[in-house]
């Protein structure tokens, strides 16, 4: 080639080593560039940074609510300050925490990089979500600083809009205001899966985890505005006196429920979805095995999105609403049991023939298989209304949502964090402290939840600060299990933030996955790739589909061989 | 009841019948999730990487077969489960119709009980065994939720509506009555008990229970019962004046004129309460003309009157 000889042109060379450096260095590291930052990746580590932040203050008032619980009489808060932390509890972790928890920082991550863009459709929107949920998460702190709220995340009025002595509209305003963040990072991605896709990239060649984000942004845009409409009449009622929730005053506090549960039993799929897309990447990867039935998987998803919109009445089976009602709600609530079942079959047939290995990620991955699976069982209990009539507003309900929301989100959540940590930080994490982590966090979890399903069915209340002295023995079991769960959580935030500084260095492909985010350096630059890629083959092909997987030695094993 | 139960009693016509369903769900969920449980661990050591088992490309059977098979064996189970949890409940949906009444008003923070002769109880509630009893429910201000799971039931209470349970209690003795809906500052501490006496035991027991007490004790009672004690004791959370001592002074009202705390004095106060109220408070008490009859007025003025009068009357 004759081109071969021309001189080499030196602003080139220093152009290309620019956009060639990883997003990290690329922009400078600046508290500016990093708070005006547009690239995904830079907003999804700072949304990283801001959940941990509600991660532990949350924890913080759940570890809060555990000591206190320990003794039948509680002993060092009043009836008014348990009410505050468990609302703190609820408020924080379920709209500061597991709302923005996959979506916000893997979804706004990996998202472009899976689809082999080189951002999200819309990168200042996408900052103005970030600004959005922290200002309404620094509302909801200063509504507990000024004196506190004691509705409880529901906010059920009326003692919500006429009964309660609180900051319940400062606390309400917050959440609408990081409500508008979600529905920004929907629309954003929806329009990001539906513009951006690189050439060859199908709809049947993504990823999972993709599907599951996209299903997951359809439910933000469609539920959130709901919660928004609600919290909002909440507001005008008690700032303006606006009865529409008030029985006395022409209203209707069922209403209210009906509406409030609109959003918040899909809200439960925006938690999960993602989570469900997580564990699926990460399974398919350590058993070096195409996922099983992918797409049944699709179809799973997709139905579990639009099914979870017609359920929400399976929360108010006591509430007054028609029986027949009820009866409506307890059969669409065991029909959209059933695409979860199937994904749990998969998962597990995933496994048949595969080459696997246990490293953090896949243990994280498998320990939320199960919880998910007792999580997910449970709320067949629940679908059915005689045992709802019993169980409802007991612990029972408490330990069916921990499972599902904690055990099965929280736990996809670190088996993503650790398999994509050295793609994110560019570092390997510590093996052996992840591996410890996460078996410490299973068992933890279980301990601390499991018998709340007795103290439920046996008709301990939730959000009670004393109870029955009958009941302390099981109540002093969750406390010990929660201090092995404390510690559990703070172990990754020890030992990761000591990897960001001192990991070993990660080659860009540490465990030969497939997936368009492995072919790019780690971390990647800033424009994801240097020459957007061309997609030609299906998002797991691990192996041929007539050939069984071989045994495969990966970067990370050469990586970690000295240690 | 044991010091470290685990299960609750089985003490209402429902309770063997939910149990029955709960226990068949244990059963049937423990299944699936040790099956999954097993075929993880069992893939897992099996498959592990570099282990000698056979691998090779998946038979055909698996992929199609399997895939329908478990997601309609899955429908199946479900749907059966749903019929029969359904038709349990509808069952269970209607008291019979020669149910003894009892009526239920939940305030926050204490269950108010009437008898259909007229006797009240606070936070107890007595009732005879094998009678089916229907509960008349109705709440004062908030969101209730009337519970007993020993029974295995539970309804929310609706402030401004009339809603309904009903149970057929099998067993004697003392049932905890919680609320099981977020109501406020002492939501824990509204909580009461259900005692079921054999027919005989709680037909003595309704005819010991004339009209609590004395005048005064019966207007104690309708001074809780009313509402009153929420506003009119000191400490509340509404400007209201404290009644202790007030019955014989003469009181600045808002007009500028003064007012003997009389007995017609306070009869006016009671049903018509926004007209000219006493000096430094607003006209925000509810009148409760036609909600109490002049027995009951009496009651209550007996009761502001034992409250202690002025020492320094008519100065």
């Amino acid at each position: 080639m004759t081109d071969a000889v021309a001189p080499i042109d030196q602003a080139e060379l220093r152009r290309a080593r620019v956009v060639a450096a990883s997003y990290l260095d690329s922009e400078g590291g600046g508290l500016s560039e990093w708070l005006l930052a547009t690239d995904h990746k830079r907003i999804a580590l700072l949304y990283a940074l801001m959940i941990t932040a509600f991660f532990f203050i949350g924890g913080a008032a759940a570890t809060l609510i555990r000591l206190e619980l320990i003794s039948p009489h509680g002993h060092f808060l009043t009836d008014d300050e348990y009410n505050h932390v468990f609302t703190l509890h609820g408020i924080i972790m379920v709209w500061f925490f597991l709302v923005p928890l996959i979506p916000a920082t893997f979804g706004n991550f990996l998202l472009p990089l899976m689809i082999g863009a080189p951002d999200v459709a819309f990168p200042k929107l996408n900052l103005a979500s970030w600004y959005l949920t922290l200002i309404g998460g620094i509302c909801v702190l200063a509504a507990m600083m000024l004196g506190g709220v004691d509705t409880g995340w529901t906010f059920y009025p009326p003692y919500s809009t006429a009964f309660s002595n609180s900051n319940v509209a400062v606390a309400v305003v917050g959440v609408i205001i990081a409500g508008f963040g979600t529905i920004a990072t929907g629309v954003n991605f929806v329009a990001t899966t539906h513009t951006l896709r690189a050439p060859g990239m199908t709809w049947f060649r993504m990823p999972l985890f993709v599907w599951t984000i996209y299903a997951t942004s359809l439910v933000m845009i469609l539920a959130t505005p709901v919660l928004a409409i609600t919290l909002t009449l909440v507001a005008a009622d008690r700032l303006f006196g606006l009865p529409v929730f008030d029985g006395f005053r022409g209203g209707d506090p069922l209403l209210f429920q009906h509406l409030f549960w609109f959003y918040s039993h899909p809200a439960v799929y925006i938690m999960i979805l993602p989570a469900m897309g997580v564990v699926t990447e990460v399974i398919t990867c350590f058993a070096r095995r195409r996922v099983f039935g992918y797409a049944m998987m699709v179809y799973a998803v997709l139905s579990i999105a639009i099914i979870g919109f017609v359920v929400w009445g399976h929360h108010m089976f006591v509430s007054g609403q028609s029986v027949f009602a009820s009866l409506v709600f307890s059969f669409l609530s065991f029909i959209v049991a059933v695409p979860s079942a199937i994904k749990v079959f998969n998962w597990t047939a995933t496994l048949y023939r595969g080459q696997i290995t246990f490293e953090a990620p896949m243990l994280y991955a498998l320990g939320f298989v199960g919880l998910f699976t007792i999580g997910g069982l449970t709320g067949l209990f629940l679908a059915s209304v005689p045992i709802d009539i019993q169980v409802t507003g007991t612990y029972f309900v408490v330990a069916h949502f921990h499972y599902v929301m904690v055990g099965g989100a929280v736990s996809a959540y670190f088996a993503g964090l650790h398999f994509w940590w050295p793609k994110i930080t560019g570092r390997l994490y510590p093996e052996s402290w992840a591996r410890f982590a996460a078996a410490l966090m299973f068992f933890g979890f279980n301990f601390t939840f499991f018998p709340q399903f007795i103290l439920g069915y046996l008709g301990m209340p939730r959000r009670y600060h004393v109870y029955p002295p009958e009941f302390q023995p099981l109540n002093v079991m969750s406390s010990a299990g929660a201090v092995v769960l404390a510690a559990a959580y703070l172990m990754p935030l020890g030992y990761l933030t000591w990897a960001c500084f001192y990991g070993k260095p990660s080659p860009a492909n540490p465990w030969n996955a497939k997936g368009l985010e492995w072919q790019t350096s780690s971390p990647p630059p800033k424009r994801n790739f240097l020459r957007t890629p061309i997609v030609t083959e299906g998002p797991y092909d691990y192996h041929d589909l007539d050939i069984a997987p071989e045994p495969q030695a990966r970067p990370v094993d050469a990586a970690r061989a000295h240690d | 009841m044991s010091a470290f139960p685990i299960f609750p009693r089985e003490a209402s016509s429902f309770a063997p019948k939910t149990d029955a369903l709960y226990f068949t769900l244990v059963v049937l969920s423990g299944s699936i999730a040790l099956l999954v449980f097993a075929l993880i661990i069992v893939f897992a050591v099996r498959y592990r990487r570099g282990s000698s088992a056979p691998r090779g490309a998946l038979p055909s059977l698996i992929k199609n077969e399997f895939e329908i098979g478990w997601t309609s064996a899955t429908l199946f189970v479900f749907l059966m489960l749903f019929w029969w949890a359904g038709s349990n409940q509808i069952e269970q949906l209607l008291p019979p119709a020669q149910a003894m009444e009892i009526h239920v008003v939940a305030k926050q923070w204490m269950w108010k009980i009437q008898h259909a002769n007229g006797a009240r109880e606070i936070n107890m509630l007595h009732a005879p065994i094998d009678e089916p009893i229907r509960l008349d429910m109705t709440s004062q201000d908030v969101i209730h939720s009337f519970s007993v799971p020993d029974f295995r039931i539970k309804q929310d209470i609706l402030p401004g509506r009339y809603v309904e349970s009903w149970f057929r209690a099998t067993k004697t003795g003392t049932f905890r009555l919680y609320c099981t809906q977020f109501c406020g500052t002492a939501h824990s501490g509204m909580v009461g008990s259900v005692i079921i006496m054999s027919k005989a035991d709680f037909a003595s027991w309704l005819a010991a229970q004339r009209p609590a007490g004395d005048l005064a004790g019966q207007g104690r009672a309708l001074f809780t019962s009313l509402g009153c004690a929420g506003c009119h004791m000191p400490g509340g959370p509404i400007h209201a004046p404290d009644l202790a001592g007030l019955y014989g002074r003469r009181v600045p009202l808002s007009n500028g004129a003064f007012a003997l705390v009389d007995d017609g004095y306070i009869r006016d106060r009671i049903l018509d309460p926004r007209s000219n109220p006493p000096a430094g408070y607003d006209p925000i008490m509810p009148s409760f003309k036609g909600e109490v009859d002049d027995g009951e007025i009496l009651a209550l003025t007996a009761y502001i009157r034992s409250l202690g009068s002025s020492r320094g009357a008519l100065q």
